[in-house]
């Protein structure tokens, strides 16, 4: 068979419908998870025993179920459970939200634990209250340890609002594939969407290095 | 009225007993040299006086405040008394100047411009006015100690507490830890010194305590305890160290 570029040029205004989408749904995630991943890391991290378990069920819950059936959860069971009706999009940022804060919640555990205990004794030394310690001390150089696995987590997450086709959220695979359903190209189409998914996966990577060349790990 | 005071106090890791009902005066302006064997208790009992170990029993009162009155009154303990480590612990993703800053930026609320000219005559002070902008990292362990003593001065303490501050450094390099710390004794300043730099226990210390299995064994004047104790396990203890 021969390669017609001109069909991924047809296609290329409804795939950057889908482009846009697929970055909203991961820039909102990925945001939201930091956040839910901060806290929960925290939580494990400097919790009681009670704290500890609760942010422990929830990474533990998450991490052990596919994000697929999460986000059927959200979007089909949570309206028969508690009458929450969320529309698609809501349902895929939610679904990358929780499920990315999960696996944050880890990599923040394990950086927060990597820094040196003498540096929080150093600053709890002075006088500091925790919370200053955390946030002045600890907090800076667990962050340039995150950005490593931070980065590959932006990246799985990214990648997996594909998945959120289930729900019938028009990201990129799902306008790929809504393409596809008339055209039958599939080799242009599903080529000119990965090409999409590089060149997203691609800037990531690369904003990635430009942050840690800033941020010597120390 | 004491500056630290010791009222029985004991401290427990699990079922191990590190200070055992230890009773202990420090006045303004002593110059205490705390000396024994490994385990014991030295260390711990030095980490109580800022509450950076919690004790188990008794009472320790700094500066007035009790270290068991709760958050508040802890961090105004910890900044009355500096806290010099042995492994320096400075904060690397700063530069020798913001770490000598940080302590009264952050704790006291000294606006910038003033925290840094108090950091940088500090700085001079213990001979580093040259390495300001040198980040931790690009220090030797010599210099990194003395910034340190340095970020300790910087919120003003009413006394010092070394753990052990020579322990980690090259015997050249100890020198010019050691006469910062001389020089800072003469000064006046109430210190606190682990340590097992017998020749600064003698210049210095106006007071030598020996411990053992988390008791006082010893406490007298630091020359004549050298020169000649009666305590046969000090005896023996000091031919190791010397």
């Amino acid at each position: 068979m021969e390669f017609e570029w001109s069909v991924i040029w047809d296609a290329l205004p409804q795939l950057m419908v889908g482009v846009k989408l697929t970055i909203l749904i991961s820039l909102a995630g990925i945001i939201g998870g930091f956040v839910l991943g901060v806290i929960a890391g925290l939580m494990r991290a400097y919790g009681n025993s009670f704290i500890n378990a609760i942010a422990f069920l929830y990474i533990e819950i998450i991490r052990g179920t596919p994000i697929v059936v999460q986000v059927m959860f959200i979007y089909f069971a949570l309206p028969m459970l508690a009458e929450i009706r969320l529309d698609p999009i809501t349902a895929a940022i939610a679904s990358i939200i929780i499920n990315a804060g999960a696996y944050i919640a880890e990599i923040v555990r394990g950086a927060i634990l990597s820094v040196h205990r003498g540096l929080k004794e150093a600053g709890l030394a002075l006088g500091l209250p925790f919370w200053k310690v955390l946030l002045y001390i600890v907090g800076p150089l667990a962050f340039r340890r995150m950005i490593p696995s931070l980065g590959n987590q932006c990246i799985i997450s990214l990648k997996d609002t594909s998945l959120f086709i289930v729900i019938g959220v028009g990201e990129l695979t799902r306008q790929g594939q809504e393409i596809m359903a008339s055209s039958f190209r599939a080799v242009e189409i599903w080529s000119g969407v990965a090409i999409l998914y590089l060149i997203l996966t691609g800037t990531l990577t690369l904003m990635l290095r430009i942050t840690e060349k800033r941020m010597r790990i120390l | 009225m004491s500056i630290v005071e010791f009222k029985k106090v004991t401290k427990k890791f699990g079922d191990l007993v590190i200070l055992d009902e230890v009773d202990l005066k420090i006045e303004i302006g002593e110059k205490v040299v705390l000396i024994g064997p490994s385990g014991s208790g030295k260390s711990t009992l030095l980490r109580c006086i800022n509450a950076l170990e919690e004790i188990n029993g008794g009472d320790l009162v700094v500066d007035g405040f009790s270290v068991k009155d709760g958050a508040k009154n802890i961090r105004i303990i910890r900044q009355e008394a500096g806290m010099v480590f042995q492994q320096f612990n400075l904060f690397p993703q700063m530069t020798a100047l913001d770490n000598v800053a940080f302590g009264p930026r952050r704790v006291r609320g000294t606006p910038e411009r003033e925290a840094n000219e108090q950091a940088r005559a500090l700085l001079g002070k213990v001979g580093l006015g040259d390495k300001e902008k040198s980040y931790p990292s690009e220090l030797s362990g010599g210099q990194q100690q003395r910034v340190a003593i340095a970020r300790a001065l910087a919120i003003k303490p009413k006394l010092m507490l070394f753990d052990e501050p020579t322990s980690s450094l090259d015997p050249e390099l100890r020198h010019e830890v050691l006469q910062v710390m001389q020089e800072l004794a003469e000064d006046g300043m109430t210190m606190v010194v682990v340590t097992h730099e017998m020749s600064f226990a003698r210049k210095v210390g106006t007071r030598l305590i020996f411990m053992e299995n988390g008791k006082i064994s010893v406490d007298g004047n630091p020359t004549e305890l050298l020169q000649n104790t009666e305590n046969p396990r000090l005896k023996e203890f000091l031919q190791h160290v010397h």
